[in-house]
């Protein structure tokens, strides 16, 4: 039994289906990404399976329970971050998670360590009007967590933050599950995807469209490896004729060549001695979403 | 019970911190009490401006105490007979209250209707020194006497009638605005989701702001019964303590006019507009800013309609006009008969989502 069943699930705001017949299990202790860009039915999901709303059809098992109408039994064992900060006003970060503390019936001592955690202890007395984006999501992350939940979502909780903050919240982020708790965590970001999820489920209009490891996805797309190196060292022609290198050219970054045999192209360079300003990049889930949806990628 | 404290507190702050609704819910109404109690409960009126033309010998042959009295009313200045049209004209101009003279035997006064309060003193003032002069002139002890007793208490002032009323507009208002801006700005902010998805009872969060609410209006019933009576002399009556579960009803009437508005309108500000418009026409309406006894019977009728009115009534009657405890009982019963009728309206109305 996972930790979330969804089977057939369907959502419409009047006649527009937001969730449009989606499929998908969550396994106990698992990190799983719903990965779309804005309007794919990412919180509404979320949304169906917290048991904020009512499904139109399809079923939704969450810890082997139905979720709507509001189960007051399930809801101590699931933690939930909203896409909004949602805070009491006027509070300050160590007086929001002592209230949500006192709402779970937890001691007030681990709102402390949580805050701690997430490392606000120092932001302890800041109201949470005035904590900076990823401060907030920090705080909203610990009140979610506060109750020590079986299951914890998170709707987008890098949005907004700039590169670096977004990479330090993955170092918290990705430390969710050891422990394990399951997490379902919604994203625009393609690396934070990879990077974090054991699973992701691509989802656009409502449907989605691949689910697997993003390593696996990756592998099914049989999408060729680009190897950039620096000029001169090698003509086009002469690259071209390396085994394995299924295309080369001049491009402004160096020269490119694309090969699905990324390993016996790099060790021809290197034995040549030709690896000066070497890049490899690999296919990513933007590859797989490029693929599966026809268009490119933007968040 | 940890939930509903914790959920309790933090309103409690978020009230205690945010400068507008201190002020719209204490400060505001205490100008008023401040104005109505300090400013015009000075009920010692100045004294009438008076030229008198030449000698005004009625005036002048009083008796020694009546003369006294007369003195302490009417501040007088003779003048020449010829200035006599210049000193009407300042009366017509407002610069004096009353031109007297003599003419035979009959008092002569002059005088405007602007002031009308002042002109009916004027005019009974002088009645009763003529008459009284004319009973003396007889030499008769007079045979009938008035003796002049107010129903209300001796003492009763302007600050007694006023601080039950703005009383009740303070706690009517913050009650209001209070649960109109709770319920619309958690569901802007998503907070309301955020606590439906943890395993508070929906009762338990209902309940902590009713109870945060009534400590805000038992805060401001104290600060509004200890200025009046500190400051400005209010005299409460044997059972103003009834006032406190007067209180406790009205809020409980008013929280459900904040959540009706709150469950109506879409936005925090829209809500708290509603709220407005809903309480300061009814504050009017229930004689929260002066008394309706000399309104039109139509008004009458309207402003019995009013839940403010009858928590007003009910104050008045226990905090100032000495009525036993049961005087509150009756507007205890509608103000609850109101709130029952207004959450149920807004329960129907209410929804989790902005959308
Ligand atoms: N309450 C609502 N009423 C009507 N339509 C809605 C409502 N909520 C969402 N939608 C629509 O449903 C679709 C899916 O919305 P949802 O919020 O689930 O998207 P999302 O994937 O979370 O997007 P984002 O990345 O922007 O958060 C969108 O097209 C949105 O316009
Ligand atoms: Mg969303």
């Amino acid at each position: 039994m996972g930790a979330v069943d969804v089977a057939e699930l369907v959502m419409a705001y009047g006649d527009f289906r937001a969730v449009d017949g989606i499929s998908f299990e969550v396994g106990e202790g698992e990190f799983f990404g719903i990965l779309g860009p804005n309007g794919a039915g990412k919180t509404t999901t979320l949304e169906l399976i917290e048991g904020l709303r009512k499904p139109a059809s399809g079923s939704v098992r969450l810890l082997g329970e139905v979720p709507w109408p509001r189960n007051s039994g399930l809801l101590p064992r699931i933690g939930v971050q909203l896409q909004a900060s949602a805070f009491f006003e006027r509070l300050d970060a160590r007086e929001q998670i002592h209230t949500f503390a006192s709402m779970y019936g937890v001691s007030t001592a681990r709102g402390d360590e949580w805050l701690e955690r997430v490392g606000l202890t120092e932001k302890a007395g800041v109201a949470a009007e005035k904590l900076s984006g990823g401060q907030a999501q920090r705080l909203a992350i610990a009140c979610a967590l506060v109750h020590d939940p079986e299951v914890v979502f998170l709707d987008e909780p890098t949005a907004a933050l700039d590169p670096q903050a977004r990479r330090n919240l993955w170092d918290l982020l990705s430390g969710l599950n050891d422990d394990g708790r399951t997490v379902i965590l919604t994203t625009h970001y393609m690396d934070e995807a990879e990077v974090l999820c054991d699973r992701v489920a691509i989802m656009d209009h409502g449907k989605i469209l691949k689910l697997g490891s993003p390593a696996e996805l990756i592998r099914g797309l049989d999408a060729p490896v680009r190897i950039t190196i620096a000029d001169a060292q090698l003509s086009v022609a002469e690259a071209g004729r390396i085994a394995g290198v299924d295309d080369a050219s001049e491009e402004a970054a160096g020269l490119v060549l694309t090969t699905r045999r990324p390993a016996d192209v790099l060790t021809a360079l290197a034995g040549g001695d030709q690896l000066d300003g070497l890049q490899v990049k690999a296919a990513t889930l933007e590859d797989v979403f490029l693929d599966v949806t026809g268009r490119e990628y933007r968040a | 019970m940890k939930a509903f404290k914790a959920i309790a507190v933090a309103i409690l702050k978020g009230f205690v911190r945010d400068k507008a609704s201190v002020f719209f819910a204490i400060v505001f109404p205490l100008m008023f009490l401040v104005l109505f109690g300090g400013i015009f409960n000075n009920t010692e009126s100045s004294p009438v401006e008076t030229k008198s033309v030449g000698e005004v010998a009625l005036i002048d042959g009083l008796p020694k105490d009546a003369k006294e009295a007369f003195d302490e009313s009417f501040d007088v200045e003779q003048v020449d007979a010829a200035d006599r049209d210049d000193a009407i004209a300042e009366v017509r101009k407002g610069d004096l209250d009353l031109v007297l003279e003599q003419d035979g035997d009959t008092l002569v006064a002059h005088y405007t209707q602007t002031d009308q309060v002042k002109a009916a003193t004027i005019r009974g003032v002088l009645q009763a020194f003529v008459d009284g002069t004319n009973v003396a002139v007889t030499g008769q002890e007079p045979k009938f006497s008035l003796q002049a007793e107010s129903v209300e208490d001796d003492s009763m002032q302007m600050i007694d009638f006023v601080t039950p009323g703005l009383l009740g507009w303070a706690i009517a208002m913050s009650a209001a605005f209070g649960a109109a801006a709770t319920l619309n700005g958690w569901r802007t902010t998503k907070l309301l989701r955020r606590i439906q998805l943890s395993p508070v009872p929906t009762g338990v969060v209902v309940g902590a702001r009713v109870v945060a609410t009534m400590l805000i209006a038992l805060v401001q019933t104290a600060i509004f019964l200890g200025l009046g009576t500190v400051a400005f002399g209010l005299n409460l009556t044997g059972s103003w303590w009834m006032s406190v579960p007067l209180v406790m009803c009205g809020t409980l009437c008013f929280l459900a006019v904040g959540l009706l508005s709150g469950a109506v309108a879409k936005t925090t500000e829209g809500a708290v507009n509603m709220a407005n418009f809903l309480v300061l026409p009814m504050a009017f309406l229930s004689g929260s800013f002066f008394p309706l006894d000399s309104a039109p019977g139509w008004l009458q009728v309207i402003s019995k309609a009013m839940p403010l009115r009858h928590l007003n009534d009910g104050m008045l009657d226990v905090m100032v006009r000495g009525e036993g405890p049961a005087a509150a009982l009756v507007p205890m019963g509608i103000l609850l008969v109101f709130a029952a009728v207004l959450t149920a309206i807004a329960a129907k109305l209410f929804r989790w989502d902005t959308v």
